[in-house]
Order: structure tokens, then sequence, then C-alpha cells
């Protein structure tokens, strides 16, 4: 492969706030597995389409584990790949993946998740209450999107909420596209840092919560632990948050399809899988590399390159969901989306974001019959340079 | 409709049991994938393939 053929940059620009980039249509349709440049300088390729996202990403021949710069070109095929950090099972293949996801697939299951409702419908309306006794317009994010998750995920790993502004700005700078290696860095050794302090306590006083446990298990070690905590701590929150905010805005954005969820809410939860669907917030996708050679559309994917796999962009493909995808359909019948990515990595707390979605959009639009942006929509500030999407602020008001 | 599955690929997203509360469940402690009927009535056929469709670690196979 020449780099010539990399000339073709990963489409970030959106045009619409709630669609990805145009580009991706034509790409589906013309060019579904393309080599490309990624936004931050690497090489690979590009797939689109709805089969072929899940394909690679539950095919155990392309690897998650972190990919390097330059990944795809010739040159770079014996580079050696650098071991994940530990615990961070994200970037790990079974069966050193198993061994982390196991220990934690308990804690996360339909049941566990449904029992915690209450408390998360608990947790919702108090910030709701609080939300409602200042005067419009508030943000949205900071009065009720953001504190809903964080205190739910504080709560069921035992992170106390008190410590939220230092780990909710270094979760930010590790999820910010623009922040220098340095920068990343600096933010996740923070952030274990913490996670061990906190583990270490936990392990002289143990409490009901899943860090607690984790030390009892005695399964992992500290390194470990904290790499785990860290993990759950940040996909716990800022997923669930920009879910929720830009869900909201999107609704408010849209009079027909959000009349017809309130006026029959039962529709609740096709509404929420349909906003998953729709907005896909992973938006730049998920990263693997080849493990050998392996032919897709009849491209040679080469030992070593790196793929990304758009779920955004199978997320709209009109082969899989066939009645208008570029629409969002709060009614719409379900059919498996790549929201929560696909795979042996498949989203650890998809429940959990199942139930707080379902409990902050029906607690925000019981309380608030008249909500609406107080902002006109082009000044929403949106989350373009993030890996996951949605808006840093929303002001809101009723 | 006879239903397989493999707990050694399955890594407890819950999918199935959204699918088909009446043909799989979870175990409490693992969150791995617990058949409740194997050979379920007929009617349960779409629930019980979206389930497959839907499991992202390919643990679950219909034999019809």
């Amino acid at each position: 492969m020449t780099n010539t053929q990399h000339t073709r940059t990963q489409p970030t620009v959106r045009t619409c706030p709630f669609d990805p980039p145009e580009e991706y249509r034509t790409l589906r349709e013309q060019a579904p597995v393309t080599p490309m440049t990624l936004p931050d300088g690497a090489t690979g390729w590009l797939v689109t389409r709805y089969e072929d996202v899940r394909a690679v990403l539950s095919d155990p021949r392309f690897s998650a584990k972190r990919t390097i710069p330059g990944a795809g070109s010739p040159e770079m095929n014996d580079a050696p790949v650098p071991p994940p950090p530990p615990g961070m099972f994200i970037l790990m293949d079974a069966p050193e993946h198993t061994r982390f996801r196991r220990l934690l697939t308990g804690q996360f299951t339909v049941r566990r998740m449904r029992q915690l409702a209450p408390a998360v419908e608990k947790i919702v309306a108090e910030q709701l209450e609080a939300m409602a006794s200042a005067e419009g317009p508030v943000d949205l994010v900071q009065a009720f999107a953001l504190p809903v998750p964080s205190l739910v995920i504080c709560e069921l790993l035992g992170v106390p909420y008190a410590d939220r502004e230092e780990f909710q700005r270094n979760s930010a700078t590790f999820l910010r596209l623009d922040a220098s290696p340095e920068e990343s860095q600096q933010a996740q050794t923070a952030m274990r840092g913490y996670i061990h302090q906190l583990a270490l306590a936990k392990r002289e006083n143990p409490t009901d919560d899943i860090l607690s446990e984790l030390v009892q298990s005695g399964e992992l070690t500290d390194e470990e632990l904290a790499g785990v905590g860290v993990l759950l701590l940040i996909a716990g929150h800022e997923t669930t948050a920009n879910m929720i905010a830009l869900s909201t805005m999107c609704l408010l954005r849209d009079p027909e399809q959000l009349g017809a969820l309130r006026a029959d809410p039962s529709l609740m939860d096709s509404a929420i899988e349909e906003l998953l669907r729709y907005l896909t917030i992973i938006q730049f996708g998920l990263r693997r590399t080849a493990l050998e050679d392996v032919e897709l559309h009849g491209h040679q994917i080469k030992e070593g390159s790196l793929v990304v796999a758009s779920l955004a962009s199978g997320n709209r493909d009109a082969a899989h969901f066939t009645d208008a995808p570029e629409r969002l359909d709060v009614g719409r019948p379900f059919s498996p989306h790549l929201a929560f990515g696909h795979g042996i990595h498949q989203c650890l707390g998809q429940q959990l974001a199942r139930v707080e979605m379902k409990a902050a959009l029906s607690g925000l639009l019981d309380r608030f019959p008249t909500l609406r942006l107080a902002v006109p929509v082009e000044q929403v500030p949106m989350r373009d340079n993030m890996l996951v999407y949605g808006v840093h602020e929303l002001p809101v008001t009723w | 409709m006879k239903i397989l599955i493999d707990e050694g690929k399955c890594v407890g997203a819950g999918q199935c049991v959204l699918a088909a509360a009446d043909v799989f469940d979870q175990r409490d402690e693992d969150g791995i994938v617990i058949l409740l009927d194997a050979v379920p009535p007929h009617e349960l056929l779409p629930q019980v393939q979206d389930a497959a469709a839907r499991c992202p670690a390919l643990a679950i196979e219909v034999v019809e």
C-alpha cells in the first residue's frame, strides 16, 4: 500500500448536529472499506456499513489492543504493539479480557440494574427538584445530565461524589481529541492514583460497593484495580451524561417526535433505543488492529493495519435500518443497533445506561411540560472534538 | 426449535434477556447466560431469533 491511498481523512465535519458527517453516506454506497487518515494522523482502514462493522467487531482476527500511529503502512508492520495499561480491559483480547469482564458482568446484569431503578429515580427526582427551584434558564448539563449518572456511578463504585470536580476534569481531558499525549497521560495517572488511594482505604474498611468487592475478591493487583476503577468511572458518567443532554436537545428540536412520546409514555423504551441508534455518541468509531492478513470487500487488510469500525455510520445504514434511517422515529420497531458496540467488548454498563436514560428522560419530560431551548440551536456548543459526542452545555428554560 | 448456548463465549451483555426473558436469564454471580428453556414453544421463535441476532458474542445458536 502506498501513502497516496491515505489521502482520504475520516469524516468529522457535521452539517446537522444530530447527523453523522454527510460523507459517510457516500462511503457506505461507494467505498464501504476505504484507506484513510484518522483525525489524529494515524492511517488505516475505515469501515462504514452495518454488516461490516459487526463483522469486524466480532472477529477475533481484529484485536482491541492499543494500536500504533502509522499502523497500516508496510514499514510499521513489524512494530511491536505496546501492552495495555494494567486493568484497561477495553484494550485487551480474550482470554486476558475475559478475566476482567467476568469479574464485573455480575454487577451489571439486567436484573441488578432493574433493581437499581428506584434508587436512580430518586436521584433524578432530587436533581429535578433542585433545578426547578432555580430560575430558568439553566444549563441542563450541569444541573441534570451530568449529576445523575455521576451520582449513580459514584454510589455503585463507592467513589465519594464530593471528589467529582477533579475526576470529571481528568476524565474530560482523557476524552479530548486535541489533548496532547502528555496531557492524556497525566490525566490518566492522576485518576489511577486517586482510585488506588480509594482502594487502599477500602481494603481497611470495606463498604458495600464494586470497588470494595473487587478489593476483597483478591483477583486483581493494585495496578489492575486502579485501571478497572478508572475505566468504570469514566465510562459510567461521560457516556450517559451526553446521551441524556443530546437526547433532550434532539427531542426539543423535533416537536412531532416529542409530542408522540409525551402522548404515549409507553414508547419510552423504544425511544431510548432509537435515540441511542440515531445519535451514536461514540462518534469516531472503534479501533481495531488486524492480527493477520484479512480480506474485506476485496481489500487486503494487512497484518498490523489499523481498522476503524464506524458505529455512527453503521447505525444509519439503510441496508439494515430499511425504513428511513436518517429519520428519528421514537416508535421504530427494534432492530439491533451498534451504539454500544458489538463483539466481546460490547458495553458492560448498557443495562445501567438504559435504566438511567429512562429515569432521566421520563422524569425530565414529566417535571417540565414546557421545557424548551433557551438559545437558538446553532448557539449550543457541540462536542465536536470529543471522543464522546454531545453538548458542552445546554441552556434550557420552561 | 432447539437452542444451544456457549457459556464460554458469553460476555454477559444481557441482550438475550431483553429479547426473550422467558427463555434466557443471567447468573447472579457473573452475569453469564442461563437457558431457562432449551426447547421453547414455537411462538417464541421470533424473540429467540432476536436474542441470537443481538448477542454480541455470537453465543446463541437456534436450530429450527
